[in-house]
């Protein structure tokens, strides 16, 4: 094997992997869902039975990377629209993932009580 | 002396004339008959379009759904049967999940149809691949559209 072909692109490649494994993360996800959306065409039973899964810790903790998945996505999305709609947009895409991060980092924060503190409340005590 | 202007340089060199005519190169992207039949339509460009348009509406339509369903209210605590039904008895959620359904169903095949086309090499694997995600796709959109029109909050 030749040495250093392998490339190693910088913020534009790994912002598109990223949205690549958050697209087809969602895109799995929403098929069980519709499934499990499903089961109201069952019983209400079946359905409050399933839908208590979602409401035990580990599955708090997958929610939350959920949420990860999908805030990157659409926030990133909406990046690579200003890059191919906006004129200025290929010259600031370093800018624009960078506040895409920021914006992440905070709305991620703020879902963190919300969506975890049940899981919390469970784990270790009211 | 002589000069000589390119043209007739042209004619001179290639010996091109009205009984002689220079062959006629077509535009590298025309379409001709010998066109293969998957680039005669600009389907890819209606793709790449919808995947825009509609990630646009998604940012609503999903950051939306996540803010009802796990931030609001108590978050996933509080879903249940009648929950549901509570939302779908107005025809502003079913509509709201009805196309949400639609365009994050259509939007996320698409985008899996261009990683399968990135990734699967071989002709028949490609192929296969693909028919397992259409199948997928319509049964999933037909099952949910199927549940949201037909919901009875009254099933025992
Ligand atoms: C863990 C987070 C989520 C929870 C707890 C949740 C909960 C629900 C609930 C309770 C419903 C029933 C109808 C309603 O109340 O509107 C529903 C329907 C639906 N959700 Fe979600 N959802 C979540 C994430 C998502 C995501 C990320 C998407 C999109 C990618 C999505 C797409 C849908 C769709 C399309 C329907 C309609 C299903 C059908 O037609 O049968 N949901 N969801
Ligand atoms: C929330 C708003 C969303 C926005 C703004 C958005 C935006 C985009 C855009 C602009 C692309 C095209 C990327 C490109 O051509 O390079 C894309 C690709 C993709 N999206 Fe979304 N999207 C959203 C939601 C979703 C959802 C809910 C799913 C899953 C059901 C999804 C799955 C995918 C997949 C699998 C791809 C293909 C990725 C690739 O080819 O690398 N997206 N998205």
């Amino acid at each position: 094997m030749p040495a250093g072909t392998l490339y190693r692109g910088r913020e534009g490649m790994w912002s598109w992997v990223a949205h690549r494994v958050t697209g087809v993360l969602v895109f799995f996800f929403l098929f069980v869902h519709v499934l499990d959306t499903a089961l109201v065409r069952v019983s209400p039973q079946a359905y409050d039975d399933t839908i208590a899964v979602y409401k035990t810790p580990l599955v708090a903790f997958m929610e939350y990377g959920l949420v990860a998945a999908v805030l990157f996505h659409a926030l990133n999305g909406l990046r690579v629209v200003a890059v191919d709609f906006w004129n200025k947009g290929a010259r600031y895409q370093k800018h624009m993932l960078y506040t895409v991060m920021g914006v992440w980092v905070v709305l991620m924060a703020g879902a963190a009580y919300p969506v975890l503190s049940h899981a919390f409340r469970e784990l270790f005590g009211s | 002396m002589q000069t000589m202007s390119s043209t007739d340089s042209i004619t001179v060199d290639e010996g091109y004339d009205a009984d002689n005519p220079a062959p006629v190169i077509e535009p590298p992207r025309a379409r001709t008959g010998k066109t293969p039949k998957a680039t005669r339509t600009n389907f890819e460009l209606y793709g790449w379009l919808f995947m825009r348009l509609s990630g646009i509406l998604l940012v609503v339509l999903v950051l939306g759904h996540l803010l009802i369903q796990l931030v609001l209210d108590g978050g996933v605590s509080k879903v249940s049967f009648a929950f549901v039904a509570g939302r779908w008895a107005s025809p502003f959620w079913m509509a709201w999940d009805l196309i949400m359904l639609w365009l994050a169903m259509l939007h996320g095949a698409n985008g899996l149809r261009t990683i399968i086309n990135d990734y699967a090499q071989r002709d028949n694997t490609r192929f296969w691949l693909k028919m397992l995600l259409y199948t997928a796709t319509v049964f999933t959109v037909l099952l949910g559209t199927l549940v949201i029109f037909t919901f009875d909050p009254n099933i025992t």
